[in-house]
């Protein structure tokens, strides 16, 4: 009985852990829903509730009108649409060499892409700063798929690298046995197993560029052209005070395309990559 | 074959990492018509003698052991708690998503809303619970750094969870059983069978997340921009404006290096942590 006793405390803990767990992620998730469809009186005061009282969409309509968002929606629309493309474009062939061959060379390109992700980025935008100013590529959308491009390479071929070595080998063999050439096996055979993992990279590549901010600060000045995440900063004022419920509807816009791409990739993430990102 | 598959990723991002590191010995500047020149380390002697990066230097190792010790700590506990047969873990694991997809400029904004003196939910509960009268956390002296410390927790908390829960997938089930069996509690399961099956994850990702978090900019730069009077100044922070609002970018540069030289020693770790994990 005592032995049943204390398992039965350990379970009411152990929910208690995780009611605790819950709370910390989902109150400023809720905080923000809510404010965001306040009106501006119950922004105002001094006594704000939970829930709004009188739940209007207000805020989102002034949303638009303060910020050009829909312009800035479509300027990240663009880069992070161009980054993901170019990335998966130039990473799936060298992916495929490099998970085929495996020589030392392809093992010090993958310690290497290890080693890329963690230098600070403060020494990556200087010289590409300096480089895009040559070309005359400041302040221009172009600039900055590029910069996402370089920045999200080492990362795409990571993860191409390991679709390609989950299609088995000996499929490819045996359609090479069966008379395909070297090109007719790729395209029949090995594009059509590895699309799910080009989809997902490329999904990847977007989010992270959709959600980037230090880069897309640096590099783009005139207000025309910015991204979501710098625009959404104008929202807080050079004071650091905010039209607070335009603010949180704007925020929230923000936040969907990632977060519905991330819930279809979501995953395949989890389950393989991160763990092989920490393994390998 | 591999070479020169492998040459644009070289030249794509080791480059402009090497250009950078050049650059930190170069009296560069935005802006300057003279051509720049090779000063060696006269940007590092002066670097010794700023005592405002040595503070930020200092606040963001504040900021990194802050934000890493107690995501590693949570995360271990949550992962472990994930693995056990609870109600409502498909709940925690779907929320669990969301601030890992959040744009950080989004997760920036909404724990300002949370932290508001006035409209803020956390001043709002303070005072019903009678144990405060709205600080303003952000912009407090002593307040501000622990704040941003608690976003930073929450915002990195599910990438550790996941990682863990990953290698919490290696342990052998037959071996905890059998220790179950054999009669060993809860605490020596862990420590006998749990954590050697684990500890080369947990190595890893703790390296690399305090890595990422001396790295981070986006998050506190929307909360604070390193106010108030500097005391949430990461290292990253300082050198953004040193390089692109002061155009020093020699300078600039030189900050990324020693970020480098520390994160070095980490990133050794980290690849000793792999290499064991590769082992087993």
């Amino acid at each position: 009985m005592p032995r049943r006793g204390r398992r039965r405390a350990a379970r009411a803990g152990q929910y208690l852990a995780l009611l605790g767990y819950l709370v910390f992620l989902a109150f400023p998730l809720l905080w923000l829903l809510s404010t965001a469809f306040k009106p501006p009186t119950e922004l105002a005061t001094l006594h704000p509730t939970w829930l709004p009282e009188r739940p209007t969409l207000d805020n989102f309509r002034r949303a638009f009108d303060e910020q050009p968002l829909l312009r800035a929606a479509g300027n990240s629309l663009l880069t992070a649409g161009c980054a993901a493309a170019v990335s998966v474009l130039i990473a799936t062939p060298m992916a495929y060499v490099m998970a085929r061959h495996r020589s030392a060379l392809s093992r010090a390109a993958t310690g290497w892409v290890v080693v890329s992700q963690a230098f600070p980025f403060v020494l990556v935008i200087i010289p590409l700063f300096l480089i895009l100013k040559e070309f005359r590529l400041i302040d221009e959308p172009a600039g900055l798929v590029l910069v996402y491009v370089v920045w999200s390479l080492p990362f795409a071929l990571w993860m191409l690298a390991g679709y390609v070595r989950a299609v088995p080998r000996e499929l490819e063999e045996a359609a090479a046995v069966d008379g395909a050439g070297r090109l007719r096996t790729l395209v029949s055979v090995t594009a059509p197993l590895l699309a799910p993992g080009i989809v997902a990279t490329a999904l990847f590549t977007f989010i992270t560029a959709w959600n980037e901010f230090f880069f897309a600060l640096v590099l783009l000045k005139s207000p025309e052209k910015q991204t979501m995440p710098v625009v959404l900063t104008h929202f807080i004022g050079t004071e650091g005070v905010a039209d607070l419920g335009p603010l949180a509807a704007a925020a929230l816009l923000a936040t969907l395309p990632s977060l519905v791409l991330f819930a279809f990739i979501q995953r395949r993430i989890t389950g393989g990559l991160l763990a092989g990102a920490v393994k390998h | 074959m591999v070479l020169p598959a492998l040459l644009p990723i070289l030249l794509l991002s080791a480059g402009p990492l090497l250009y950078g590191i050049g650059l930190a010995f170069t009296d560069s500047q935005s802006g300057r018509t003279e051509p720049t020149e090779w000063i060696g380390l006269l940007n590092f002697r002066d670097l010794r003698h700023d005592t405002l990066f040595w503070e930020s230097f200092r606040v963001g190792l504040v900021w990194a052991v802050g934000v890493t010790v107690p995501q590693f700590l949570l995360g271990l506990g949550l992962a472990l708690l994930l693995s056990q047969d609870l109600r409502m873990r498909w709940l925690a694991r779907t929320l669990a998503i969301v601030p890992w997809a959040m744009p950080e400029v989004v997760v920036g904004i909404m724990w300002r809303l949370v932290y508001h003196s006035d409209a803020g939910i956390l001043n709002e509960t303070l005072r019903d619970l009678r144990l405060g009268d709205g600080s303003d956390w952000l912009a407090g002296l002593s307040t501000a750094l622990p704040a941003v410390i608690v976003v930073g927790v929450w915002a990195g908390l599910p990438q550790v969870t996941v990682a863990l829960l990953a290698g919490l997938q290696n342990v052998p089930r037959e071996l905890r059983e059998a220790a179950a069996v054999d009669g060993a509690g809860a605490w020596r399961r862990f420590r006998t069978v749990t954590w050697p099956a684990i500890r080369p994850i947990a190595l890893a990702i703790s390296a690399l997340s305090f890595i990422w978090n001396l790295n981070s900019f986006a998050l506190v730069y929307v909360l604070t921009s390193g106010g108030p009077g500097g005391r949430t100044r990461l290292p990253m922070l300082f050198a953004y404006e040193e390089a692109f609002r002061y155009g020093q970018f020699g300078y600039a540069a030189a900050m990324g290096c020693v970020l480098v030289a520390v994160v070095s020693v980490l990133l050794a770790v980290y690849l000793v942590g792999r290499l064991r994990g590769a082992d087993q």
